[in-house]
């Protein structure tokens, strides 16, 4: 691991004056693990532990604002979250472990990096090593014609297929968060969807964060009146594994009719997957397992599946399926 | 008889103290000695399993000679952390473990808990098993929540306070979850089980539900390659029981 200047401010104003290149960390989860692997080399560390961003507010809206430092388990265990977002709380507890849950924080799992065994590979993107055009523009994509069976079907490119590994950021691409954030140029906020960026021609380039850029809080707005929600993770394991597939829905059912429907998956894009395609494909339409199916076919329409991932294109489409029976039931 | 404490603390030197003078390169690893568990050197006389097996490190194979002769005798003053600082860290911290501050001095900033826990302080009971938070062995407490900490730095847990396995019980006043995993048998190789048992220790305080299937949830953190999962799972029932 490369060495690293550390430093602890205890005022969002000191954060955002630390001297740049420098990484936040906070639960370390991903940070720790990328470092030890030489993927993140930051020259400094800046610890934002010591930072208010760590409550849970209701706002005057009706909505819930969630503090960046909030930990992924306090997350899913308030009872706001529970009882009025109760996909976030099931997309937070489905992944990673208890322990990881217990350190990783909102702020981080919205920066967590990709698990393409040739991104985390030390020696990907230099002379010699594995291509990687997310870790060093222009050296190429090994995953391509090499192991991608977990890699991305949807919204990928010839320069990177990595999939996004975040259930929460699926969660919360259906709920419509918003993500507060603020740089050394201001405050200014962001809906989620904008975040996280398609690979394109930019691998390298994940999310819309500026450089000196801090996430200080993510908002949810009001909860649908009379909506469910449901979060599906599908994986080899039934514990401790990223999605092969996942989905998360929010549904309002009338009359036996669709009125409100939300869809995002997961474990099959390079960015958490909000299906506009499966919403307009419900909308207003009967609950029926046969419109379920027809609006999966939608989601996956345009998957660019590759050898060995695609299984993937069936698995997702009856994984949403299955969440919208779980959320409609 | 030959107090052989600095035998187990050979290996860890990269030249003997008596050198002072000579400076290690940054890059060489070099681990300070602060032996703060004196208690080990006290038994035997310095002689445990643990003792030969640590002087056997490379040093003692490679150079063929039998381990056990001691060059010169030791007295309580090779004990004591050399007097030449020759480590590569520049940080000082002190860190609340077991609920006793231990000062560190001249830390390496990426020293991980888990390193500083095993290496520096000789508290050796949490495991590194994978050291990129797969396998939980190195699960501590730290307020009262389990985390991994081979995933965290130690620079970062000023003013925490950290619970490991040898704060959890001793063998005369066992933690009753450690009681339930030796009735239970709930380890066979007993790798994984430090781990094990402060990650569940720690779930008694968390929102899980009441099967089976919720302790195996809440305790997929842990990964035990022996297989004793059935009676690890047990072990927790029992408690959970015990204290419902």
């Amino acid at each position: 691991m490369q060495t690293f200047e550390y430093v602890k401010p205890q005022t969002v104003e000191r954060a955002l004056t630390t001297p740049l290149p420098s990484r936040f960390i906070a639960g370390g989860t991903t940070l720790v693990d990328l470092m030890k692997l030489t993927v993140e080399t930051p020259p400094v560390l800046v610890d934002i532990n010591s930072l208010p961003l760590a409550s849970i507010d209701k706002l005057p809206s009706g909505g819930l604002r969630i503090g960046a430092l909030v930990r992924n388990s306090d997350l899913a265990w308030h009872p706001d979250v529970q009882s009025s977002y109760a996909v976030l709380s099931q997309a937070i507890l489905s992944g990673a472990s208890p322990q990881l849950r217990n350190m990783a924080t909102t702020g981080g799992n919205l920066l967590q990096r990709t698990r393409c065994a040739y991104f985390r590979d030390p020696n990907a993107g230099t002379p010699g090593g594995y291509g990687c055009n997310k870790r060093t523009p222009g050296t190429g994509c090994a995953a391509l014609e090499g192991f991608h069976r977990t890699h991305a079907i949807l919204g990928t490119s010839d320069h990177c297929i990595a999939t996004h590994p975040s259930d929460m950021c699926v969660a919360m691409a259906a709920l419509e968060a918003v993500i507060h954030l603020e740089g050394p140029k201001g405050k200014r906020e962001l809906p989620i969807a904008e975040f996280h960026k398609l690979p394109g021609d930019t691998p390298h380039i994940e999310n819309a964060l500026e450089p000196g850029e801090l996430i200080t809080q993510v908002d949810l707005p009001k909860p649908i009146e009379g909506a469910r929600s449901a979060y599906l993770k599908l994986r080899d394991r039934a514990s401790y594994e990223f999605a092969l597939a996942s989905a998360a829905v929010v549904a309002k059912v009338e009359g036996g009719r669709i009125q409100y429907v939300r869809i995002a998956m997961g474990g099959v894009g390079t960015k958490p997957w909000r299906s506009h395609e499966a919403e307009a494909a419900l909308n207003g339409k009967p609950a029926t397992a046969a419109n379920f199916r027809a609006a999966a076919e939608a989601a996956l329409a345009t998957a660019h599946p590759r050898t060995d991932n695609a299984f993937k294109v069936e698995l997702a489409k009856r994984c949403l399926v299955r969440t919208l029976k779980l959320a409609t039931a | 008889m030959a107090d052989h404490s600095d035998l187990r603390l050979k290996h860890l030197c990269s030249q003997p103290a008596s050198q002072p003078e000579d400076k290690l390169a940054p890059d060489q690893q070099s681990i300070e000695l602060e032996p703060l568990a004196p208690e080990l050197a006290a038994v035997n006389g310095g002689l445990s399993r643990r003792s030969f097996l640590s002087g056997l490190g490379a040093t003692g194979l490679l150079a063929g000679a039998a381990p056990m002769v001691v060059a010169a005798p030791a007295t309580a003053a090779t004990l004591a952390p050399p007097a030449q600082e020759t480590t590569a860290g520049n940080l000082t911290l002190t860190l609340n473990i077991n609920g006793k501050d231990y000062t560190l001095r001249n830390l390496d900033p990426r020293a991980t808990l888990l390193d500083t826990l095993r290496e520096r302080l000789l508290l050796s009971g949490t495991k590194k098993g994978c050291d990129h938070g797969q396998c939980g062995a190195c699960t501590v407490h730290v307020n009262g929540r389990r985390v991994n900490s081979c995933l965290s730095f130690a620079v970062m847990h000023q003013g925490d306070q950290i619970t490991t396995i040898e704060g959890l019980g001793q063998p005369d006043n066992l933690h009753p979850m450690q009681a339930a995993f030796v009735e239970h048998d709930g380890y066979q190789c007993g790798y994984c089980t430090s781990g094990q048992i402060m990650s569940a220790a720690a779930l008694l305080k968390e929102p899980i539900g009441p099967s089976d299937e919720d302790i195996k949830h809440a305790m997929a953190g842990n990964i035990c390659r022996c297989g004793a999962y059935t009676n690890i799972v047990a072990a927790v029932r029992q408690v959970r029981q015990l204290r419902a």
